[in-house]
């Protein structure tokens, strides 16, 4: 049990462009209900040609921070976590520090764990808060997801990015994270070879032994650990590598439709991975009440989940509405063509 | 002739990711021995049957592989023929057997696919067909949709007709708990499945399948069991064809099939009307139609007719087709198939199936088919 960290703020990015799925599926010959129907996905969200990872790391980042009304210099650790970092040696990290105005004086990583980097780095932030040696943190899950042509991927890869200042002083928690836990092994669904433009999967085997042994397996002994179940809590979120896979667990797991379908992103923007559940847990934080208890879990490919215990506070209702929301950004769109989507992820 | 099968074992068939190959063929041969009550040093030569190794996973020299992994430093082979490898392993192990070479040998089917990705097992896969249906882009559901679209337009045939394999299969592997798919489908659903090849849908076609099956083959000279019925194999027999569809005279029939079941009926001296179970390829739910009439089950362009009948599903018909659920629905890990087909044979032949027994089974056939009909391989076997 933690007992010292909380969010401060969070923030939320999604670009305006919307691939809808039956451009895609028509493109390739497909019946586009079929495939609506089986990923339960409808449309994905696509960086403009200046949007990348960093910049949407950015625009998240600006509303968390103005959502915990503290100033960029007080961040003292920052955390990236993106499988589409737009370097290979060079961090993001640093990127986002300085176009936020954070100064010199922090600890900058960049991290990488396919769809669960940002989690990763949320543990991490809570280790540094909770053993008092920082007083806030910033880690932002940022992704423009890759997709190769005609890959079952094209048709969820999307974009997005989420942001959480993570602090130590109880007045300033809208939500506080009581517990987390995490699970991993060398369970190789998905991946990227450096210098390789585009993701490998191994299809179907991404499902049972891979997303759901690791969700279940992180979920359940953080449940069992803080002696709880699926019905304490008011929400549960989980990462959306397509609109099936979350309910399924969801409902494996005990929870209740209900719980699930406020954080159920997925359908509108897609997977933009590393922000996925934490894109999820945005929308369920903008119109939970106080005092409820979230249950989140990521997954990333590779594999592993973490899983998360977050309790909101009577001050998340006021703080909410100092930024745009994810009702906002879904709401903000414009539809593209396949082509121009073609053009925008520079395949052509 | 007479072979003896002295004993057979089965992995389960499906998605086995957690399994090697090795473990395949270790836990199929193994209960092939315990089954046989023979031990290993009894074994005098191995044969495998095995499609996509190399392909696939790189790996060949298969008889070498699986001699070392048994323990077993024996005179070892690795036998292709598309996806009735497995039926051309049994053929060579029992012309040895035959010859006077080797009085008791291991047959050994196994096939390892679910750990590649679809796109590179269908391209595999096309390794059994013509070089310019390859160029061309064709896929195995592709040829076998053109047989479709020539059946169904000689004989009036619906896609409804042909669903009735699927959903008679299905029903079958209810009853097979070494079986991929143990669930029932209905004709609705197999027509409402994604479309493959137009006409062929999603539930027409066999799955992509790991799984291994063994057989212990004995000359007549082997010590009776006295506990069991004896299965005896009386006919096995190979015909080829074109390796394209371009070179075939017909394409509601597949030349191969008839000629060696024309060969395996003689030499076994019975008539397609004395078969009580069978064991037939359907890769796709048009080859199980195919495959009946080319046995002589029933006059072309009926088959259909019959099977949506009950005429050949368990409880309900005379001569029962695929019993196991059939690659539909038992699975279809290619080098594997024409050794399970023998082994289901088996044991229904000895009473032993329980469920899916079919009563009273005394004479059986197994037609295992390599590319579009390049190859067939039909074997008879009765009790005793």
């Amino acid at each position: 049990m933690l007992k010292n960290v909380g969010i401060a703020g969070f923030g939320a990015y999604i670009p305006a462009n919307r691939l809808p799925i039956r451009e895609v599926a028509e493109f390739w010959g497909k019946d586009p209900q079929d495939v609506e129907r089986s990923l339960g996905v409808i449309e994905k969200a696509i960086p403009d040609a200046d949007e990348d990872a960093v910049t949407m790391a950015v625009e998240a980042g600006l509303n968390a921070l103005k959502m915990a009304k503290i100033s960029p210099e007080a961040l003292e650790a920052i955390y990236i976590g993106s499988e589409s970092h737009p370097y290979a040696v060079n961090p993001s990290a640093t990127i986002v520090g300085e176009a936020l105005g954070v100064g010199r004086n922090y600890l900058a990583a960049d991290l990488e764990f396919a769809c669960k980097a940002a989690t990763a780095g949320m543990e991490n932030l809570a280790g540094l808060l909770e053993a008092d040696l920082i007083n806030y943190g910033l880690v932002i899950g940022s992704d423009a997801a890759q997709a190769k042509p005609h890959d079952a991927l094209e048709y969820t890869a999307g974009a997005g990015a989420a942001a959480f200042i993570l602090s130590r002083k109880k007045e300033d928690f809208l939500v506080q994270i009581l517990d987390f836990t995490s699970y991993s092994s060398d369970t190789p669904d998905f991946w990227r070879r450096d210098g390789v433009p585009y993701p490998s999967h191994q299809g179907r085997f991404s499902g049972k032994p891979a997303f759901f042994a690791h969700v279940i397996g992180a979920a359940k002994k953080l449940l069992e650990k803080n002696k709880m179940k699926p019905t304490d809590f008011s929400y549960c979120v989980f990462h959306m590598p397509n609109g099936k896979f979350p309910v399924e667990v969801a409902s494996n797991l005990g929870f209740e439709k209900e719980q699930l379908e406020p954080g159920l992103v997925v359908n509108k923007i897609g997977n933009p991975y590393s922000a996925s559940s934490l894109l999820g847990l945005c929308a369920v934080l903008e119109i939970a009440k106080p005092r409820e208890l979230i249950f989140l879990t990521s997954y990333g490919s590779g594999a592993g989940a973490d899983s998360f215990i977050l309790k909101t506070t009577k001050i998340l209702t006021t703080a909410r509405k100092r930024v745009l929301g994810i009702k906002e950004y879904l709401n903000d769109r414009r539809e593209i063509s396949y082509s121009k989507y073609l053009r925008l992820t520079n395949k052509i | 002739m007479k072979i003896e099968v002295l004993g057979v074992g089965t992995t389960k068939f499906g998605e086995l990711w957690e399994v090697s190959p090795r473990t395949l063929v270790k836990e199929a041969v193994s209960e092939a021995l315990s089954d046989a009550n023979l031990k290993l040093a009894n074994i005098e030569a191995l044969y495998v049957g095995n499609m996509l190794s190399g392909i696939l996973g790189g790996q060949e020299n298969l008889g070498a592989l699986f001699a070392e992994e048994l323990g077993l430093f024996v005179p070892a082979f690795k036998i292709e023929g598309a996806c009735a490898s497995g039926g051309l392993a049994v053929h060579n192990a029992i012309n040895s057997i035959l010859a006077g070479v080797y009085k008791t040998v291991l047959v050994v089917g196994v096939e390892k696919m679910t750990d590649y990705n679809p796109g590179e097992v269908v391209s595999a896969l096309m390794g059994a067909g013509h070089d310019e249906e390859r160029l061309a882009g064709m896929t195995f559901p592709g040829l076998y949709a053109m047989l479709a679209r020539s059946y169904m337009e000689k004989y009036g045939t619906t896609e409804r007709d042909l669903a009735v394999v699927a959903v008679k299969n299905h029903h079958h592997a209810t009853l097979n708990s070494k079986a991929q798919f143990q669930f029932e489908v209905s004709v609705d659903q197999v027509l409402k499945s994604p479309l493959v090849a137009d006409p062929l849908r999603l539930l027409d076609c066999s799955p992509i399948s790991d799984g291994a099956s063994a057989m212990i083959l004995g000359s007549e000279r082997q010590e009776r069991s006295k506990t069991r019925k004896t299965v005896w194999i009386t006919a096995s027999s190979v015909a080829t064809d074109s390796l394209g569809l371009v070179g075939r005279k017909d394409l509601t029939s597949l030349a191969s099939a008839v000629e060696a079941a024309r060969k395996a009926y003689k030499m076994a001296g019975v008539n397609p009307q004395d078969i009580d179970v069978a064991e037939v390829h359907d890769c796709f739910s048009i080859a199980e139609v195919i495959a009946c009439e080319d046995l002589g089950f029933f006059p072309k362009g009926e088959a259909a007719g019959a099977i949506a009948k009950g005429k050949t599903t368990l409880g309900q018909g005379r001569l029962i087709i695929n019993p196991s659920g059939g690659l539909k629905a038992c699975g279809h890990p290619v080098g594997a198939t024409g050794v399970k087909q023998i082994v289901e044979i088996t044991t229904q032949l000895r009473g032993e199936e329980g469920l899916r027994q079919v009563k009273g089974a005394k004479i059986g056939l197994t037609h295992n088919v390599g590319g579009s009909g390049a190859v067939a391989v039909i074997h008879v076997l009765k009790n005793e």
